[in-house]
């Protein structure tokens, strides 16, 4: 069996449906665009070839209805993968989701099972404007109910995607635009890596530490990650040794990867492409405020990400909006000339 | 036949100005597109070149806009789509402003903060969106103002037929029946749902059928024919003009481009496009105002030339105008003008 193969995050994607699909009939897909198509983002790529238009659906442009069957079908028994072709279409159909797939289970007392997998296209870079280039995981992770996976390789992608077909539970597997390895958009080249032909599984909560350094700790998620281990890398080359962690899932998080990290490092810089204002930055930054009594700051928590304004469609405008390698070495530089404020100050 | 030569030779020019200006952008949006410009080992980049994103061209559906908008005032509204060059244009959006916008510049509509699906003016009153079945609810909503107003101001709402599948559909055709809205709704049917056939997802034939479920007129143009869709607009005008409420049309046109450029279209039938280019819907125009005597060789020549220099000019003034600068971006989440709120006497 060949180990080495190199796929793209979008291939890796399609192929664990495909074998998730092979093994369970109850396993189904839906959406726009997902069948001849193969996806818009190429997620579901040859599906339709290999299983026939029962199990992969091309849905009419009626996202709360497809999404609120999906949600009808699994309480139902069956295991269906609906596909949100961009995240910022949510709002279309956002009652569906909110409150009724990431709420039904609870409020059964746990009666009602619903193992759906709503993937769904994030990211912009590539001047596709406000409407189409949110990542908007934050918004999702803050409602409880929904497991929120966030890939950003293919290697990841295909055991995250298995995991999240078998639990019992809502995941939104959300897919960075950037890092799918389409022939028609530049990406970055690290998502593409080596994906074992056999079945395997990511369990959730579980943080990979992509690059290991006593200097600083990145903290990151999705392309972003691909980001940091750039910067990480040109931060090397002068002298400075970034660890960089990729959460790889919001909802289960894994906050003791973070914490062990920056209790050897001692500096934090928080690395997202969603909104900055009440977001995973937060969140991490909440972290660590909360485990001061275990964790020794040498400098202030730094923060990237979007700067809470809607995504530019100009280039000049989105690239400044969406922290760049370069924004990343320049803030972990300053994070290493920092200080916090000493007892006698204080 | 209602319609006079004036508008008739304004229709003429303003869907040589659409096909103009959609093939001058096809060309200019596959710039800096193509290897080697390109990170190796890809076919095209979305991102690349000086018109970045993607792009939704209307060449081929030039009648819908043109024979709806040649009804409209200055003081109508028109709420677009993602494919909304043909209405802005017929709607009497500047040329220049909304090419500068799709190229980033600061001269844009947006300052270059929309981009082609995002393109507001409310000098003429003109707005679109990136999402489907956006239109309904917001022309329903400048059809209340204008009731409110007393104006008998109407606004139509442009949208797909694959947007008649989605919820704000049902929500708006209930709503503006109810509240009797000067609304004219306008469902553009190319066929295609990105890759999806009308056939495979909407239950009824004609999206018409399903005007009788909100008591409101429904019209089928079954050509891809500005005068037909002109005639066939004209009593649901006047409907909306006289207080009487919506009315819902369907036109059949035809999409010449992909979805989006650079779409692979491996969905539909590789000679479908050639066919459609046969019933081209401007030289059977032409073919009319020859007839009618109403226009010489030497007159379209004319208006074609007159067409082709509004599309050039737009394009250089597009290229020539400086980008925002970056900081730019955090501007404009909120307004900063002085209010305009007033208490009333």
């Amino acid at each position: 069996m060949n180990t080495n193969r190199i796929l793209t995050m979008a291939q890796a994607i399609s192929e664990a449906m495909a074998q998730e699909m092979t093994r369970n009939p109850d396993v189904f897909v839906m959406g726009e665009d997902i069948g001849s198509y193969g996806g818009i983002f190429g997620a579901t790529g040859g599906l339709l070839d290999k299983f026939g238009k029962d199990r992969v659906m091309d849905t009419p442009i009626s996202e709360t209805a497809f999404i609120g069957a999906a949600t009808g079908a699994a309480a139902a028994g069956l295991r269906p993968i609906v596909e949100l072709m961009f995240v910022d279409f949510f709002g279309v159909c956002m009652d569906q989701i909110y409150n009724h797939l990431a709420k039904n289970t609870y409020m059964s007392g746990g009666h009602v099972k619903l193992p759906v997998v709503l993937t769904t296209a994030i990211g912009g870079g590539y001047s596709d404007a406000a409407q189409h280039s949110q990542c908007l995981y934050a918004t999702f992770a803050h409602m409880p109910g929904l497991k929120i996976v966030v890939p950003s390789n293919a290697y990841d992608a295909k055991g995250l995607m298995i995991q999240a077909i078998r639990d019992d539970n809502p995941v939104m597997f959300m897919y960075h635009k950037g890092i799918m390895g389409l022939p028609w958009m530049s990406y970055l080249t690290g998502s593409s890596n080596a994906v074992p032909e056999d079945i395997y599984t990511i369990e959730f909560g579980q943080a990979k530490v992509m690059k290991e350094g006593r200097d600083l700790t990145i903290v990151s998620i999705s392309q972003m990650a691909q980001k940091a281990l750039l910067a990480a890398n040109e931060l090397a080359e002068q002298g400075i040794h970034a660890e960089v962690i990729d959460l790889r899932t919001l909802v289960p998080m894994d906050t003791e990867s973070v914490l062990k990290s920056v209790r050897k490092t001692g500096r934090l810089l928080i690395a997202d492409e969603d909104y900055l204002g009440f977001g995973l930055t937060g969140e991490i930054s909440a972290l660590i405020a909360e485990n001061l009594d275990s964790v020794h700051l040498k400098a202030p928590i730094k923060r990237m990400a979007v700067p809470n304004v809607p995504i530019p469609y100009s280039r000049p405008l989105e690239q400044f909006v969406i922290p760049q390698v370069q924004n990343l070495v320049t803030a972990a530089r300053a994070l290493m000339g920092g200080r916090v404020m000493s007892k006698a100050a204080a | 036949m209602q319609i006079g030569k004036e508008k008739l030779l304004w229709m003429f020019e303003k869907m040589h100005e659409i096909r103009i200006y959609e093939e001058t952008m096809a060309a200019a949006y596959m710039e800096g597109k193509l290897p080697p410009e390109i990170q190796k080992g890809l076919a095209f980049d979305i991102g690349g070149g000086p018109v970045p994103g993607e792009m939704h061209l209307a060449a081929g559906q030039e009648p819908v806009a043109v024979g709806v908008c040649a009804h409209l005032n200055d003081d109508d509204t028109v709420v677009g789509t993602h494919r909304p060059h043909h209405f802005a244009i017929a709607k009497g959006v500047p040329l220049d402003r909304m090419t500068a916008e799709m190229f980033g510049k600061v001269t844009g509509l947006g300052k270059g903060k929309g981009g082609h699906m995002h393109l507001f003016d409310n000098a003429h009153k003109f707005s679109c969106s990136g999402i489907v079945g956006a239109s309904m609810p917001i022309a329903c909503g400048a059809a209340l103002a204008a009731k409110k107003m007393g104006k008998n101001w109407v606004s139509v709402a442009f949208f797909g037929e694959g947007a008649a599948n989605q919820g704000s559909f049902h929500e708006s055709m209930n709503l503006a029946a109810m509240w009797k809205l000067p609304v004219i709704f306008v469902c553009e049917d190319n066929q295609w749902a990105i890759s999806v056939p009308k056939s495979k997802a909407t239950s009824v034939e004609w999206v018409t059928d399903r005007a009788v479920g909100y008591g409101m007129p429904g019209i089928r143009v079954e050509d891809n024919d500005a005068l037909k869709v002109f005639d066939a607009v004209a009593p649901a005008i006047a409907r909306a003009r006289h207080g009487e409420g919506p009315s819902l049309i369907e036109i059949k046109t035809d999409r010449y481009f992909g979805h989006f450029q650079g779409d692979p279209e491996t969905y539909r039938p590789k000679d479908e496009v050639t066919r459609l280019r046969l019933n081209d819907p401007i030289p059977g125009l032409a073919k009319l105002l020859h007839d009618q005597n109403y226009m010489t060789d030497a007159q379209e020549t004319q208006l074609v030339k007159k067409a082709r220099d509004a599309v050039s000019h737009a394009f250089d003034f597009a290229r020539m105008s400086a980008y925002p600068a970056a900081t730019d971006a955090l501007q404009d989440v909120f307004v900063t003008s002085p209010l305009t709120y007033r208490i009333s006497a």
